[in-house]
């Protein structure tokens, strides 16, 4: 079964900075992390102390209010340091990994022939559980819910991101068993996101609904899948899982083996050897990432919805990429005038950057601008691929109007649909944070 | 330009936080944003941002509105000279015209500035570009011997009235612009309306008869102007309103730059033409009316100011309807109800402002059913669910 889905509103952004097709091995690192931070609105507890053994697949830590989740370990080794913030947050669990990992054996478990009680259990007892997101509200799932429909995408559409479909090239065995497990942990469908024109064998794939995307950016995003097929209503529970996930939950379920394999593309034009890495979850950042312009950002994710980093901190829990773009604190003269400075990329018409649609872009962290009040309008509407109104659900989370959030489709959309609205807005109004903020009140209020 | 930063930051230096002025720095930074785009970075959401802002887009209005204001300077000059029997030369039109008006484009700017930076800075945000649109509009749709403390009055009131008391900028509900017109058109109406004040000193001058071709309509006399006198602009009104093909110049570039609405703008010449036709295929046979029933659907789209009306203030995205189909409904009925107070109205033969200063008002409610619709497919998604589990 497939289904096509052809995206018009968005916005096709080319940067310069894309990586290489080329997978290296990631030299061994010698340091991972774990950072309860990466997992939205958990309160970790830990299970193990600074100093102790842990195989990977050991739990770390667990969520205080929904402990059946369980959070491992990525690799072998020894726990060296629990990194804590203000009022003892803790920030990150740093291992020192073994030369060689050795694996707790979880078992292998055949998702089609077991119960489905057997499967779930073996997802969230194992950590496999962390991969699993709900929406609404972008947070992880609850092991008590049965979700409407499981989705994942393996075309993303953000500019200068790590390309799914090569990340997954050998993966193929794994990629099938992951989503077999799937099937087993809904009533609905597992949707897969594939680019339309792609002649891989995401397509051939078995148990899934296969969905063909084409148009631009947030065409590939989940949430623009979701609302293409079956929209979330009121309390209606969706999962979503990261393409490459997938591969890992297959991966313990026909080995037993937790292999936190991440295939980590790094992109942006600060980075001077930009391919892909093949490295584990949680690595530092320092062991691929090579050699790098000064005075730059590191991103981990994507340049539209990733989170600043330290370069000698560790790659993010999901991410596939590790972006690394020039720092923009310089000043332009006159930068502000209409049909000036058309190098700087702008999807407005005050910009001669339309022009040339296919010339790729410099991107630097520059705001271009300072915030202003909302004036113009109409310019989110044209990158909202979803049936709602951006500006009216944005005012609605500002002012914190819950009945007027459900009613504008608020569990529809979660902070990373809204970040094209970032990009683009002349008010330079933060639109992710505001979804974000707008979402925290719905869980607080409605749950 | 390395050398102008380092002034420019030295000059700052007691505008930073902590510092001495503190409280000052919008004004400054004002100044400061108006030579270079700031070196500020993203902190949160998206890391990359689009060139664009706010001081872009109002430019490119600004821009938009010079061949209306050259020709409005001009055509000042013209129809003084010409009605005297001297025929000017361009440059002795321009110089006349220019005297007049850009003392009033100051006054605007400074007073309406000078507000616009004491809000900034008792309110603690940075000084919102609006305003540079605002204060050049203001004069552009006064009468030309309007004196220039009522422009000032006008600005003062529709800064206060019209946009601060409102929260400012992205807040107010009517168009700045039009509120300093209605203001200056009911407290000084002598200076507003009549037949006298449409033409450089005509008030003054006995040689000289400023009416407008609506006036001239409304009184049942004839009009001496054809339709490409109307078009081209070279008649008595108000200073800017007059060339419908200076006004189609700038709303061209406000379309290709999708700074204006081409909703609002096409939408509500079509609602004007509508309304026009009406009128004259009805005619006096149903209503009783004046000479306004009978002019040329054709002609009312191109005299008054109704397309400067339509394209420089029904544009203006705080006041104008927000979503897309509430664009086309909201320009559409600019259109339709400034040709009908035009014609039915002869007290106010200039209908548009007032059209527009009403669906400024009804915008909201326009918006509101635009976005109900989409709130029930909403509803009607989960019906069937509700359904199932009952």
């Amino acid at each position: 079964m497939s289904k096509n889905v052809k995206v018009k509103r968005g916005l096709k952004l080319s940067f310069k900075g894309e990586a290489e097709k080329i997978l290296e091995e990631a030299p061994v690192s010698k340091n991972y992390a774990i950072k309860p931070p990466n997992f939205y609105s958990i309160v970790p507890k830990t299970t193990v102390k600074e100093g102790a053994k842990v195989l990977a697949g050991d739990e770390l830590f667990y969520s205080k209010y929904s402990d059946q989740t369980r959070f491992v370990s990525p690799v072998s080794g020894i726990v060296k340091e629990i990194v804590r913030g203000a009022k003892r947050k803790i920030l990150e669990i740093r291992i020192e990994a073994d030369q060689e990992i050795s694996y707790k054996d979880f078992g292998s478990l055949d998702p089609l022939s077991a119960s489905e009680k057997e499967v779930k259990s073996k997802v969230f007892s194992s950590g496999l559980g962390v991969f699993l997101k709900q929406r609404p509200y972008d947070i992880l799932a609850n092991a008590e819910d049965s979700p409407k429909a499981i989705y994942v995408s393996a075309f993303n559409t953000a500019p200068i991101v790590g390309d799914l479909e090569f990340i997954l090239k050998d993966k193929q065995a794994h990629f099938q068993t992951g989503i077999n497990v799937l099937t087993r942990l809904t009533e609905g469908k597992v949707y897969l996101g594939v680019e339309a024109n792609s002649n891989s064998y995401l397509k051939k794939l078995e148990n899934a609904e296969i969905i063909n995307i084409s148009g631009p950016h947030p065409a590939g995003n989940v949430g623009t899948l979701i609302h293409e097929t079956e929209p979330i209503n009121q309390g209606e529970r969706v999962w979503t899982v990261g393409a490459e996930d997938v591969a890992i939950i297959g991966e313990l379920f026909s080995t037993g083996k937790y292999n936190a394999e991440r295939t980590v593309a790094v992109t942006g034009e600060s980075a001077k050897n930009r391919k892909y890495y093949k490295t584990l979850i949680g690595a530092e950042i320092q062991s691929f990432v090579g050699e790098v312009e000064e005075n730059s950002r590191f991103i981990s994710g994507d340049v539209l919805t990733g989170e600043k980093v330290e370069p000698d901190n560790f790659i993010n829990f999901y991410d596939n990429e590790l972006s690394i773009i020039p720092e923009g604190d310089n000043y332009r003269m006159f930068g502000w005038l209409p049909f000036k400075d058309n190098h700087v990329h702008s999807m407005s018409k005050t910009s001669l950057s339309w022009l040339f649609p296919n010339k790729k872009y410099s991107v630097n962290t520059n705001l271009n601008g300072e915030e202003r009040a909302l004036v113009v309008t109409g310019e989110m509407e044209e990158v909202m691929p979803l049936d709602i109104y951006p500006m009216e659900l944005l005012k609605a989370c500002m002012i914190g109007d819950i009945e007027k959030m459900e009613n504008l489709g608020i569990y529809e959309v979660i902070p990373e649909d809204f970040a094209l609205v970032d990009y683009v807005n002349t008010s330079k109004i933060e639109a992710q944070e505001i979804i974000r903020n707008g979402l925290d009140l719905m869980i607080t209020e409605v749950g | 330009m390395n050398w102008i930063r380092k002034k420019l930051d030295e000059v700052k230096a007691p505008f930073q936080p902590g510092e001495k002025y503190e409280k000052y720095a919008p004004a400054v930074n004002a100044l400061d944003t108006f030579l270079f785009v700031p070196n500020h970075t993203t902190k949160k959401g998206a890391h990359v941002r689009d060139a664009v802002d706010l001081k872009r887009t109002m430019i490119t209005v600004v821009l938009a509105l010079i061949p209306a204001l050259i020709f409005g300077m001009w055509n000042t000059g013209y129809q003084h000279f010409t009605q005297l029997g001297e025929s000017p030369s361009f440059i002795d039109a321009f110089i006349h015209g220019a005297w007049k008006i850009v003392p009033m484009i100051i006054v605007s700017y400074g007073v309406g500035l000078a507000l616009e930076f004491a809000f900034a800075i008792m309110r603690g945000h940075e000084v919102n570009e609006g305003y540079l649109v605002t204060g050049l509009l203001i004069p552009m749709i006064m009468p030309v011997d309007i004196p220039l403390w009522m422009v000032a009055l006008s600005v003062i009131f529709a800064v206060l009235i019209g946009k601060e008391a409102f929260g400012g900028t992205g807040m107010n509900i009517l168009n700045p612009a039009l509120t300093a017109r209605a203001f200056a058109f009911f407290a000084y109406p002598t200076y507003m309306s009549g037949n006298k004040v449409w033409v450089s000193e005509a008030s003054t001058m006995d040689g000289i008869t400023g009416e407008t071709i609506l006036g001239t309509l409304a009184a049942n006399k004839d009009v001496a102007y054809q339709t490409a006198d109307m078009f081209t602009g070279v008649i008595p009104g108000s200073i800017s309103e007059t060339s419908t093909l200076c006004i189609l110049a700038g709303a061209l570039l406000l379309i290709l730059t999708k700074v204006g609405s081409w909703r609002i703008i096409l939408s509500g010449f079509i609602g004007a033409a509508v309304m026009g036709l009406i009128f004259n295929t009805l005619g006096n046979s149903v209503f009783t009316g004046n000479g306004l029933m009978n002019f040329p659907w054709y002609n009312h789209l191109v005299v008054g100011g109704l397309a400067f009306g339509i394209v420089f203030m029904a544009t203006d995205p705080v006041s104008a309807a927000q979503t897309m189909r509430g664009k086309i409904i909201y320009g559409f009925l600019i259109g339709l109800f400034g040709i009908m107070i035009r014609v039915f109205n002869p007290a106010y033969p200039e209908g548009i402002m007032l059209a527009i200063l009403l669906m400024n008002v009804f915008a909201p409610t326009i918006d509101y059913y635009v976005v109900q619709a989409n709130v029930n497919k909403r509803k009607k998604r989960l019906k069937p669910q509700t359904v199932k589990t009952a």
